[in-house]
């Protein structure tokens, strides 16, 4: 079917009745669902707040203030910054760069051994054990890892009880139950990537490597981490993207001192109203969190074609 | 690994213990918490077992109002998407070579922008939308439910692409060809073979998409936010 697709083409191959109903369906969804919305949000992000009088008035013009304030802070003046609000920015880039390698790390393995197991019947149990957590919601799961984080929450619980600390150590301040939270929430995205692609790799390659003396470090580098590369990249880039653009987990585990930056783009939508400056806060952070997954694609060498297979 | 086998065992299954002890850990928890009468959510002190927060769960009318929100929202998400990924996956398959993968890059996108900005993205523009055509069309189009099924399907459109994909790629085209040489109209051809071919690949984008849309919180179009100033 890899014929040049020329409209006239398309209808031929699908008749005019079928033929526009996918037309219709695929346009309204790039167009009206997946461009527009984009693209108006992006208009948006460019005006003032005004009142819905002035809207269209001669105040209504074009302006980067939105923007700036998210670099200066209200008072555009020289040397000050928006300290607040770029913290969290860099914050929630860094933990979830960290949250996405951490992910990586923990799954590699279990995908490694899925993949190349023999033991067809213990793998389907395993996948099956792995399925399950996610039939529950992505709330509730939260709300179980702030019972297990907890003051007096079972890990504390066992630490005093075992005399390991007197005190209870605070995990929701400091961030390890959200830590946690985020990588539980997307970590099967991670693993079922990686699992598929290594579970393609055929066994003889690393039996001959083996054979041939190469040691075990030498094997994955050399011969799984490259077959499984788009696996990778394609979980990679999904923990990555999912857990900056959180707001369950940041909600319900975020420390009271500490703040996701998808908490400040809802606060400007719906607690300050201020829906331009939300979309500029959102635009700031689809921008960066695409320019960082293009960069690491680059660097690595793999093409946007091997997401989400 | 293959020196020692003794300890190359003891160390997979220490680490698939703590891999599942991770994943598992949380619900267990989370279970028995259910029973314990104690108000505030804790496993310990375990104060007594019971029923009771059953009880007040089905006596909750805001709880069975919002569960059936949620299903309202489930089937109209289900229905939209998998059409759309329906659609989308064989135009895929019929794309022109060199357009395909910029038409992929599109069609995977919703799967990568973080669900805040799609909702509200889905927001912004909805609102303009209904500015645009006047107030009479304002009931319907700040309808939460409406919007969140729009919103919702923008990005579970492409799970369900992906399912269809996987399934497409072992249909044989010769089959369609054939029914279209033998006289079935295109439409024929496409409820008498086609379908049923992509019929559990229908199921299972169903049962994704509606799993996906009911536990979804990100990406709603917050009905506080709808009552705009």
């Amino acid at each position: 079917m890899k014929k040049p697709m020329i409209f006239s083409q398309f209808f031929r191959n699908n008749g005019a009745f079928l033929g526009s109903v996918m037309m219709f369906l695929v346009g309204f969804w790039i167009i009206v669902l997946i461009l527009l919305p984009q693209l108006s949000m992006l208009d948006f992000s460019f005006r003032f707040n005004l009142p819905p009088a002035e809207m269209g008035g001669p105040k209504d013009v074009y302006t980067l203030h939105n923007y700036k304030y998210l670099i200066y802070g209200a008072e555009a003046r020289e040397g000050t910054y928006n300290t607040v609000d770029l913290m969290v920015f860099m914050r929630t880039i860094l933990a979830a760069i960290g949250v996405t390698i951490a992910d990586l790390i923990l799954c590699y393995p279990l995908a490694y051994y899925l993949g190349q197991s023999k033991n067809a019947g213990f793998v389907r149990l395993l996948v099956v054990l792995l399925i399950i957590p996610y039939w529950i919601n992505e709330i509730l799961r939260a709300f179980a890892l702030r019972i297990i984080f907890g003051d007096a929450g079972i890990i504390n619980e066992f630490m005093m009880w075992t005399h390991l600390t007197r005190e209870p150590i605070d995990f929701i301040r400091a961030n390890i139950a959200l830590y946690a939270g985020l990588g539980y929430a997307y970590i099967l995205l991670m693993l079922f990537p990686m699992y598929n692609v290594i579970e393609s790799l055929d066994r003889n390659q690393i039996e001959a490597a083996r054979d041939m003396g190469a040691s075990w470090i030498r094997i994955h580098r050399r011969i799984v981490i490259p077959h499984a590369k788009p696996g990778i990249s394609s979980g990679a880039t999904m923990v990555f993207m999912l857990s900056a653009g959180a707001l369950a987990a940041p909600q319900i585990l975020g420390g009271p001192s500490s703040l996701w930056f998808t908490q400040l783009v809802y606060q400007w939508f719906n607690n300050s109203l201020n829906w331009q400056q939300g979309s500029a806060y959102a635009i700031v952070l689809l921008v960066t969190s695409i320019a960082i997954v293009l960069t690491f694609m680059r660097i690595f060498k793999v093409n946007m074609g091997d997401i989400g297979k | 690994m293959k020196s020692n086998p003794l300890f190359g065992r003891l160390a997979l299954g220490l680490y698939l213990l703590i891999f599942f002890g991770y994943l598992l850990g949380p619900l267990v928890v989370m279970s028995m918490t259910a029973f314990n009468s104690s108000g505030f959510p804790s496993v310990s002190p375990w104060a007594c077992f019971t029923f009771e927060w059953f009880d007040v769960l089905f006596k909750d009318e805001r709880i069975l109002n919002s569960i059936k929100n949620s299903f309202m929202v489930g089937f109209g998400t289900v229905i939209l998407s998998v059409a759309i990924g329906l659609a989308a996956s064989l135009v895929l398959t019929q794309v022109w070579a060199r357009f395909r993968s910029t038409y992929y890059t599109i069609i995977i996108a919703p799967i990568l922008i973080p669900g805040v900005v799609l909702g509200i993205s889905t927001l912004v523009f909805w609102d303009r939308v209904s500015r645009l055509l006047g107030p009479g069309t304002d009931a319907f189009l700040h309808n939460g439910l409406f919007l969140t099924i729009l919103g919702q399907s923008t990005f579970i459109a492409s799970y369900t692409m992906l399912v269809f994909v996987a399934r497409l790629q072992r249909f044989d085209p010769g089959l369609t060809e054939a029914a279209l040489d033998l006289g079935a109209t295109h439409t024929q051809a496409f409820r008498k073979i086609l379908l049923p071919f992509m019929r559990p690949a229908i199921a299972s984008a169903s049962v994704l998409a509606f799993l996906a849309s009911f536990e979804n919180y990100n990406t709603r179009p917050s009905p506080s936010a709808v009552t705009r100033p």
